[in-house]
């Protein structure tokens, strides 16, 4: 559709120069009722997916997954048995689609990278002092250079919730564009916005335009390290915002929830939440990602039962 | 729309999730109403048949009932009150809650069995309808043994009859189609609470889960006579508001109806509670939470195929926000599923009659005779058999339109603007009705200011169509008088 120039939501034009302009734009955008949305996001949860449209999401959820392990007790030894299972995720079904990226440290993008050759899943090295984010920006862009340099094709930062909540727009939008500076353009940039420590829904869709006009290529819910992970209302804002953010400046930007999505049925309810708000455009991994580990195994064991008719038991998908 | 909206739903397509409609139980073929206890065909044999909405197939066959039924039924119900009124109130809340549990265990039989009778999506009466239908009478379960404590101002002491105040005695209750076994919870909990005893009439297309209902209390054991159910078709209701030996009437239908009930009963001193027809405003202000007032407006007229007496059927919207808000609302309707109101995923199910589908289409015809422009997404399929109307846009209609004065009572939203509050007030009151208003702002102060000046039985503030036991409800100016729900409802059935 069309914008009009004297459309509210004109996005203003970079490069901004202080905290109030931002400020201005971030807290002119439309506010969140949160009992409206949670209602929303519990109705979508409410849709019944069976028989063709299961296998469809099943499968669809597989390849969107970012299969993660971010342990400080992660071993290259690990990280290739994770990478082993991306390669043949499920070794009763060589139809199996296989998850987007395997997602680690940056010290284990190089084992990854290399465990990972000829197969098309991707490389995310979370960086810049995940999870926390508490470090110099010198540092902070040495660790996202770090992870690129080891070959990683997806980079996952975490913004400064700190600086976010005191209200220093500027200093968050200028940090994010120079990780992006430090990382593109071989690498994608996802901007973790860590939601449980922003607390209100007006904030995460703040941190959500923040992020897109910083230049995120994805914006990603939480670390996963923190109590309060992915939600579906939380992640249902965020598709609001995408979708808003390319009606106004035609870029489209990714969603990721990350954290706590463990079940088949919790992943498809979250795919309701796609379909239903941004659309077919963001149905792809292209687009959006689970951040999860366990969630593969419980997909596996689904799409088993609608080959077979009947669950296998947790043995019978692999463990790494 | 241009390339860039490339769609919703194209991908991803949900197959078909349909509730076996089994679960509903078995449905008679021929269904008598109950009388004091019993099933029995009407008087003079005479029956009336009620179809499925959504595929025109007859479900059963019901008793068609007479005066001489009514007769029949308002005897039982006096009979049955002095023993029932005499009942401590701990024992009347025993049947209530005994009530509200059987509903509870049965819920997703009563949801199917609504559904098919009705045309509403199963999952409206499933989420909806049946969950607030026991909350009913939970909640008037409680008040049974604290009725002394219902009326402000008025200690136990001081009631020389003793701790309770009155009930007013046998009750005629008249309700609707749109929500026929919720319309029954409103009338019937609090009447029973009280210590009335009851004889209800369900509405000519919509008896089944009525009498349904009467299986469950006989489940509960409640004793015969207390609740009469006799169906039947417009005379029937005729004959029971004009019975001369109720206490009380009570009606929830159109305006028209409720006048003719009105003259029947002035003069008579038989108490009349009404609750009628409307034309609720939605009011969008430009600081609103958009994304969810625009699920509010959609939950406001498509409810329930927007046959709901308080449905937001005009939306008042800032102008600076209209393109935004209309922009936003087509592409959600685009995303509305329409069709077998039994599959799982239905959000707009099929229109309760024939006749209220002539209604809803020529009030449509009216609005493009006058000169609004008319929008349904382009995408939305009907079904070919049964009563479907797609939802609905109206924009650029004038406040003398008749889709903004009448009642359309079906998925039609006529959209005007406004540009200061004082035009949103105006406009949201200038109509005939008051039952319901919506106020969309991000801004606490507004809110309570423009719904302080909404002349509207219920103003809801950033939601639409919340209901719950404990609030009352009822309209302004033709939209009727009397509450229902909530400690203001419980007096239309005491005697104070």
């Amino acid at each position: 559709m069309s914008r009009s120039g004297t459309n509210p939501r004109a996005v203003p034009r970079e490069p901004f120069a202080t905290d109030a302009e931002l400020r201005r734009f971030l807290h002119g955008l439309p506010g969140v009722d949160a009992v409206g949305l949670a209602a929303r996001a519990a109705a979508l949860g409410t849709r019944s997916i069976k028989t063709t449209a299961k296998a469809f999401a099943l499968d669809l959820a597989v390849s969107m997954i970012d299969l993660t392990t971010l342990e400080g007790a992660d071993t290259p030894g690990k990280v290739r048995s994770l990478c082993g299972k991306a390669r043949l995720p499920d070794p009763s079904d060589p139809q199996c689609p296989r998850p987007a990226a395997v997602c680690v440290y940056p010290d284990l993008a190089a084992t990854a990278k290399r465990a990972l050759a000829g197969t098309g899943v991707k490389v995310a090295a979370v960086a810049t002092a995940f999870p926390s984010g508490r470090a110099d920006l010198d540092v902070r862009l040495a660790d996202a250079r770090a992870a690129v340099a080891a070959g990683a094709d997806e980079v996952d930062m975490v913004i400064d919730r700190g600086a976010f909540l005191a209200g220093r727009y500027l200093e968050v939008f200028e940090q994010i564009r120079r990780v992006r500076e430090a990382v593109a353009p071989q690498a994608h940039l996802k901007v973790i916005l860590e939601t449980g420590e922003l607390l209100t829904y007006d904030a995460v869709r703040r941190a959500s335009w923040l992020a897109m006009l910083a230049g995120a290529d994805f914006i990603k819910t939480s670390t996963g390290k923190t109590g309060v992970n992915a939600t579906p209302p939380v992640t249902l804002l965020m598709l609001q915002a995408v979708r808003d953010f390319r009606e106004a400046t035609g870029r489209q930007v990714g969603v990721k929830p990350a954290g706590g999505i463990r079940t088949a049925k919790d992943a498809l309810k979250y795919l309701v939440l796609v379909n239903e708000t941004a659309g077919d455009d963001w149905l792809s991994p292209e687009w959006f990602r689970f951040g999860a580990s366990s969630l593969l195994n419980d997909l596996l064991m689904q799409r088993q039962k609608m080959a077979t008719g009947a669950y296998s038991g947790p043995d019978y998908v692999t463990v790494d | 729309m241009d390339g860039m909206d490339a769609g919703m739903g194209k991908l991803f397509e949900y197959a078909p999730a349909p509730e076996n409609p089994a679960a509903a139980g078995e449905i008679a073929a021929s269904q008598g109403m109950f009388v004091d206890g019993e099933f029995a065909p009407a008087a003079d044999g005479r029956v009336f048949g009620t179809l499925n909405p959504a595929t025109e197939e007859q479900l059963a066959e019901v008793a068609l009932g007479g005066e001489a039924d009514v007769d029949r039924a308002v005897r039982a119900a006096r009979a049955a009150l002095p023993s029932w009124a005499a009942l401590p109130g701990a024992e009347r809340a025993k049947y209530l809650f005994r009530i509200a549990r059987i509903l509870q265990e049965r819920s997703r039989e009563l949801a199917v069995l609504e559904t098919l009778d009705n045309g509403k999506p199963i999952r409206e009466s499933r989420d909806v309808d049946l969950p607030l239908v026991a909350q009913h009478f939970f909640y008037h379960a409680g008040w049974a043994d604290k009725l002394a404590y219902a009326c402000p101002g008025r200690s136990p002491q001081s009631d020389r009859s003793g701790p309770d105040p009155r009930p007013v005695g046998v009750c005629g209750q008249i309700i609707p189609w749109n929500f026929p076994l919720m319309m029954l919870a409103w009338k019937v909990a609090p009447a029973l609470a009280c210590g009335n005893t009851v004889v209800l009439k369900p509405a000519e297309t919509t008896p089944l889960t009525a009498l349904r209902f009467a299986e469950v209390c006989r489940q509960a054991g409640l004793p015969r006579g207390v609740v009469n159910i006799v169906t039947g078709d417009g005379g029937t209701g005729a004959a029971l508001a004009g019975h001369p030996d109720l206490d009380k009437v009570a009606f929830t239908g159109s305006t028209e109806v409720g006048r003719e009930i009105a003259r029947t009963l002035a003069g008579t001193g038989r108490r009349l509670s009404l609750e009628l027809g409307g034309k609720g405003a939605n009011i969008v202000f430009d600081d609103a939470p958009l994304d969810q007032a625009i699920e509010g407006i959609v939950d406001g007229i498509f409810f329930n195929q927007g046959q709901v007496c308080c449905a937001g059927s005009r939306l008042l919207v800032q102008e600076s926000v209209e393109e935004e808000v209309l922009t936003a609302l087509r592409r959600r309707m685009a995303t509305l599923r329409v069709g077998d109101p039994l599959d799982k995923n239905t959000d707009v199910g099929a229109v309760n009659s024939a006749a209220q589908l002539a209604r809803i289409e020529e009030l449509a015809a009216a609005g493009e005779a006058e000169g609004a422009e008319r929008w349904t997404d382009a995408g939305c399929e009907l079904p070919r058999q049964g009563y479907w109307f797609a939802p609905t846009l109206f924009t650029g209609v004038g406040q003398s339109a008749r889709i903004v004065r009448e009642e359309v009572f079906g998925p039609v939203l006529a959209v005007q603007t406004f540009r200061t509050p004082d035009e949103a007030v105006q406009k949201a009151n200038n109509t005939p009705y008051g039952l319901s208003a919506g106020v969309w702002t991000s801004d606490g102060a507004r809110a309570l200011d423009v719904s302080g000046r909404l002349r509207a039985g219920v103003v809801w503030a950033n939601t639409f169509n919340r209901f719950d036991a404990a609030s009352p409800f009822g309209g302004f100016k033709e939209s009727g008088y009397g509450r229902e729900g909530g400690r203001q409802g419980l007096k239309e059935y005491l005697s104070v």
